[in-house]
């Protein structure tokens, strides 16, 4: 297991590597090069002198690339070029951080708790009303572009009926920050209007990120729960007289479940893809709408550390998976 | 993004029995393949017919295909239906009148216009061609560089398929909207074509890996060892015998492709990232310039998109029904 865990690190360690020349590779092919990215077309040649200098770009390619190595490995990713010019990279992505992580922790609970009990329901009944509709539901909600669906959602329950926030995270200036996790914050404050304000502005883009998940982790449990009780074991339980919660939990899910945990793994790529999209419809404040504007006013210093976080935290995530993947299923132990 | 199926959609009685059959009849059709994948490659039509046996009777299926043949049939004969040119500033003297920016349906133009005082109708009609040819160009561009890859992994194996495939593991660990993003925004001019080429890329990883998968699969076959055995050139055994056999599970994928190339592209254009030139309408375009009027005019989104919903709908129904009636393993 530690031979395997290590290995898998190692490959980690390549996927960053072969990333990060990608990402330099990246820094040089922009139009116009980094200079033209912070001064601007029209900046003097002196000034451009300057910084060409200041920015090491004289240097031989290998060089530089070991600068920006160095310098990564420090978390000095560069300052912002955008909105917030001057501010270190890696603060503006700490900042924004938080509320990313708090979005798709409830997409995905919600994609989840919904996926799965509605998955095995439709594998049980498999050719019923409720199958039917769930599959049904489930591709239309492939076909939806999330970002329509948040749209739809906003529209609705924000403007027309008014229920929800339209957007950001909060009302203004109503909880004391602690972790950035603006619902754990009004916890360990004990400030319960904060956490229920903050958590109303959690609901639509919740919503409208957990289709992305709920569609493939349904579809995975469904044709998972079919496979298994049509195995031997689940046939032999039965015929044993296990009641059926046992059949069920011990001998169904148990193994019904290991494409499942692949499966989430899968989705986190997916999960921030969605995330851009939804933070953007709903001014957020997240990752994702850092990464929109970033793009928008071509803040490369931001894009390269969101895109590198990014790239790191999914293959981790996966890691972790089949970590977990090996823990469940002792076959696939190496 | 893909890694299973969607189960029944026959009646609840007959199901065990069809798949009993369906189960005899896949062990059959593969092994006719298996063997005579060896001696020509025609043999992979009973396959073909086999499934698309069973497809003719799939409800699912001929709605997906029936949506995407209205779609390219539409997309192909829009000029002779649009009523007006797309481009064509027509209801321009409206816009000043009103205090309303978005021209209402009026005689002439069903859908009333949009906040140029373009004929609405029109550029929906008009837009699904774009959206087809990304849509088609950006699967064919994926298609074409993963088959590459993935042909090239799974035929040599050892350390190239090792580095093939750490490549493709670092373009699958960035997710896809972001990979395609940063494509997009290396492009010093946003076009119809650095969408497409984002787009495509993101797919290359996806059917890189999958038909690589196909060929190591397809490696061990007996077939194959014949054909090593009987001496045939290495490029002969790849080109003639591996990849024809492993290509049943791209060509399927590509259909899903389809649909989340639309979708993702019309993600590019919603964040700024598409074809800024209006002129020639496409629907993620319209859509994504339709948000500054969703409140005041949200048909101007809801149309373009309900659009793009109903075709990606018609691919993701024929993929998923393709992929059910052509791989044994996935069909109960």
């Amino acid at each position: 297991m530690l031979k395997f865990i290590v290995r898998r690190l190692m490959q980690l360690v390549l996927v960053v590597f072969v990333l990060s020349i990608l990402l330099f590779a990246w820094l040089r092919a922009l139009p116009g090069g980094v200079v033209s990215a912070m001064l601007g077309e029209r900046a003097t040649p002196q000034s451009r002198a300057a910084l060409t200098e200041a920015l090491g770009l004289n240097d031989p390619i290998p060089v530089q690339y070991l600068h920006f190595l160095q310098r990564a490995v420090q978390g000095d990713f560069g300052v912002s070029t955008g909105v917030q010019t001057g501010r270190p990279a890696l603060e503006i992505f700490l900042e924004r951080f938080p509320a990313t992580i708090e979005l798709s922790v409830v997409a995905l609970v919600l994609a989840i708790s919904l996926a799965i009990p509605l998955g095995y329901l439709s594998a049980r009944r498999s050719g019923g009303v409720i199958d039917n509709a769930s599959i049904l539901g489930s591709l239309v909600g492939v076909a939806v572009p999330v970002f329509f669906l948040a749209f739809l959602l906003k529209y609705w329950f924000a403007v027309e009926l008014g229920w929800l926030p339209v957007s950001g995270r909060q009302s203004i200036g109503n909880a004391t920050s602690v972790t950035g996790f603006f619902v754990l914050d009004g916890i360990l404050t004990r400030e319960w209007d904060a956490v229920w304000d903050s958590f109303k502005h959690l609901i639509l883009p919740g919503i409208a990120l957990a289709s992305i998940p709920f569609a493939m982790i349904f579809r995975i449990t469904r044709a998972s729960v079919l496979d298994v009780l049509d195995e031997d074991f689940v046939r032999t339980a039965q015929a044993k007289g296990l009641s059926h919660r046992v059949v069920r939990g011990r001998h169904v899910m148990r193994n019904a479940l290991l494409p499942v945990v692949t499966a989430v793994g899968l989705q986190m790529g997916l999960l921030l893809s969605g995330a851009v999209l939804t933070e953007t419809v709903f001014n957020f404040g997240g990752v994702g709408s850092a990464l929109e504007e970033a793009f928008r006013e071509r803040d490369y210093p931001v894009l390269q550390i969101i895109v590198l976080v990014a790239a790191i935290a999914y293959v981790l995530v996966n890691l972790l998976v089949d970590i977990l993947y090996a823990l469940i299923d002792p076959r696939v132990r190496p | 993004m893909t890694s299973s199926d969607n189960g029944p959609r026959r009646g609840p009685g007959a199901r065990r029995k069809q798949r009993i059959d369906d189960l005899a009849a896949s062990g059959t059709t593969t092994a006719t393949v298996d063997e005579a994948g060896a001696i020509d490659e025609g043999a992979g039509v009973s396959l073909i017919a086999s499934a698309w046996h069973r497809l003719r009777r799939n409800p699912i299926f001929l709605l997906g295909l029936g949506i995407t043949v209205v779609f390219v049939v539409l997309a192909t004969i829009s000029p002779l239906l649009a009523p007006h040119d797309p481009a064509e500033w027509i209801l321009k003297d409206q816009i000043s009148q009103q205090t309303n920016p978005v021209p209402d349906p009026q005689p002439g133009h069903p859908l009333g216009g949009d906040p140029k005082g373009r004929d609405l109708l029109s550029r929906l009609l008009i837009g699904s061609r774009q959206t087809l040819m990304v849509g088609v160009l950006a699967t064919l561009g994926g298609l074409t560089g993963g088959v590459l890859l993935g042909t090239i992994a799974g035929a040599f194996g050892g350390w190239v398929d090792s580095v093939v495939m750490r490549v493709v593991d670092v373009m699958l660990s960035i997710p896809s909207l972001l990979l395609a993003m940063s494509i997009a925004v290396i492009a010093a001019e946003p076009s119809q074509w650095t969408v497409i080429i984002a787009v495509g890329a993101v797919q290359v990883p996806i059917f890189a890996r999958l038909l690589r998968g196909s060929m190591l699969a397809e490696r061990s076959k007996d077939h194959v060892l014949a054909a090593r055995a009987l001496g045939v050139r290495r490029r002969a055994i790849v080109l003639r015998h591996m990849l024809p056999n492993s290509l049943g599970p791209v060509i399927v994928q590509s259909t899903l492709v389809l649909a989340t190339a639309i979708i993702d592209a019309a993600a590019l254009s919603f964040l700024g990232l598409g074809n800024p030139d209006d002129s020639q309408p496409e629907w993620g375009q319209m859509l994504g310039q339709a948000q500054q009027y969703i409140y005041d005019n949200p048909h101007l989104a809801f149309y373009p998109a309900a659009c793009i919903i109903v075709v990606a709908l018609g691919f993701t129904l024929m993929g998923e029904s393709l992929r059910e009636a052509l791989d044994p393993k996935s069909r109960r």
